[in-house]
């Protein structure tokens, strides 16, 4: 008894066994009394977190987006595995994903405007409202309160309360809107595709104050912010440079980066439009995809001036930094899609090329960049990569996967 | 119309006496075309291009756009991936065959 009591650490749950009600004859009162210390033993170690086994942490953890069947994997980073499977997401041909600050819950953004929030630890969809017709991404604040969806029909940004998914703005544009991302400071920024615009939404008053920044240029399909929420880069399709933003002044001026970076030269045929994402900086460079050209472009990430240009196997897709910077990973569209080329920051030069498989998607590095894993679409395969050997160390099925997303997300601002 | 404008292209592209891989073309379709117009078509950030949308064109003309790309706009030219018989059958199968 007083082993037991020092177990549960207090007499109440002792004091319930010990007296039961009346109506049970003696013999049954002992055969409960029995169970219930089992049980009780059972909770308090189970309370207590001795059976560390069962619980899982969530920090190497991931999703991937299974884009035909509206499913997402559950993968584990450390063991290079699936160990789960969340359905019924509806839509999920373009989705994304962002982490809430504890690395629990995930907030998907499906093409066909759901917005659905899963639970890692549960493997469980916990909510889901159908926000838009058309979506296309989507952002959560610094401080995880905030969701905002970027949609093309309606076009413009709706924003979403954390918990509750309760609209909390709805701000429209009139047309398409790209580009989204979460800044510092209960800040969204995101640009319109028609428009030729950037927006800054402000939510830290709980309503949404809009500061709008005219003169970005002709089709701005995407755009990406440096991870301290400086610096805002948006890609054009219409005009032959990028504009950059720094949104660290009171009122941020276009800039025209790379300037006429395709010259004379005959424009490509793009049939996919590349991505720009937070994993641009290499080191103090950034490294950005040529549109119309098969080329990455290297840019100094103060001076904003040209050092360098990579040529590629095709129109690259992602051009991502390695975490640490050393070197760059590219993809490419259809139909140069079966291939990965590796660039060396110092260098610039092509220092690995490899084709994976039918339709590399999508790349994800671990948060301190020793693997990378690759979605292979028409291979119906997740494959891990040594990023040093360029070893492959794992093939994981999955359906027609696309987006993989690492919780570390979680805290990267710009993701 | 649209099986004459096949059989047409077929006539004069020996190569694909047999006809298209109409099963590579659907997924071309869904996949590739989807990249920007979605997998269900319904449009990303290129147009809704479901029967209904495209109802106002003739089979030759989308042909044509598919072919060539609309200038000015997202919309590449595919010439240097398909030929015209494929052309023809994506156009046929936007036209009347997609049904998601």
């Amino acid at each position: 008894m007083t082993a037991l009591q020092r177990i549960f650490g207090g007499a109440a749950p002792v004091a319930r066994w010990a007296t039961p009600p009346e109506y049970f004859r003696n013999g049954e009162r002992r055969g409960l009394a029995m169970r219930s210390a089992i049980a009780a033993v059972a909770l308090a170690m189970c309370a207590t977190g001795v059976t560390a086994q069962d619980i899982r942490a969530t920090g190497d953890l991931g999703l991937v987006v299974e884009r035909a069947t509206g499913s997402l994997v559950v993968v584990d980073q450390s063991e290079r595995a699936r160990i789960g499977r969340i359905e019924g997401l509806g839509d999920l041909s373009h989705a994304s994903l962002v982490y809430s600050p504890d690395e629990r819950f995930a907030y998907v953004f499906g093409r066909d405007g759901g917005l659905t929030k899963v639970d890692i630890v549960e493997q469980s969809v916990v909510g889901r409202v159908m926000q838009a017709g058309n979506s296309i991404g989507g952002a959560i604040s610094d401080d995880g309160q905030y969701v905002a969806v970027s949609n093309y029909e309606p076009g413009g940004v709706r924003i979403f309360d954390a918990d509750t998914l309760d609209m909390v703005a709805d701000i429209p544009t009139g047309g398409k809107t790209i580009g989204l991302v979460d800044i510092p400071g209960g800040r969204f920024v995101f640009s319109l595709w028609d428009q030729g615009e950037t927006w800054i939404a402000d939510l830290s008053s709980g309503a949404a104050r809009i500061t709008k920044i005219e003169g970005i240029g002709t089709n701005p399909y995407d755009a990406l912010v440096t991870s301290d929420g400086r610096t805002y880069i948006a890609g054009l399709f219409g005009e032959d440079h990028l504009t950059a933003l720094d949104l660290w002044q009171d009122t941020p001026q276009p800039q025209k980066i790379l300037p006429g970076y395709a010259g004379d030269r005959e424009g490509l045929p793009v049939y996919k439009m590349p991505h720009l994402e937070g994993w641009a900086l290499a080191g103090h460079e950034f490294v950005l995809p040529a549109i119309g050209q098969h080329e990455v472009l290297w840019v100094d990430a103060r001076s904003l001036q040209e050092t360098g240009r990579t040529a590629t196997h095709g129109q690259p897709v992602f051009a991502m930094a390695r975490p640490d910077g050393r070197q760059v990973w590219v993809n490419f569209a259809h139909p140069k899609n079966d291939t990965i080329q590796v660039i060396d920051t110092i260098t610039k030069d092509v220092i690995h090329q490899f084709e994976p498989g039918p339709g590399v998607l999508h790349m994800e590095f671990t948060p301190r960049g020793h693997e990378v894993w690759l979605s292979v679409r028409d291979a119906g395969k997740i494959m891990v990569y040594d990023t040093q050997t360029f070893e492959k160390l794992r093939e994981i099925d999955a359906e027609s996967p696309s987006g993989i997303f690492f919780t570390a997300r979680a805290h990267r601002t710009g993701l | 119309m649209n099986r004459f404008a096949l059989i047409l292209a077929l006539i004069a592209t020996p190569a694909l006496a047999e006809g298209p891989d109409t099963q590579a073309l659907e997924r071309l379709v869904r996949q590739d075309c989807g990249s920007c117009h979605g997998l269900t078509l319904r449009g990303g950030l290129g147009p809704d291009i479901r029967p209904k949308a495209l109802s106002h064109y003739e089979p030759e003309v989308l042909q044509g756009v598919i072919m060539d790309g609309i200038p000015g706009t997202p919309m590449p030219p595919w010439r240097p991936l398909l030929t015209e018989a494929e052309a023809a059958w994506i156009a046929d199968y936007l036209l009347n065959g997609a049904t998601q």
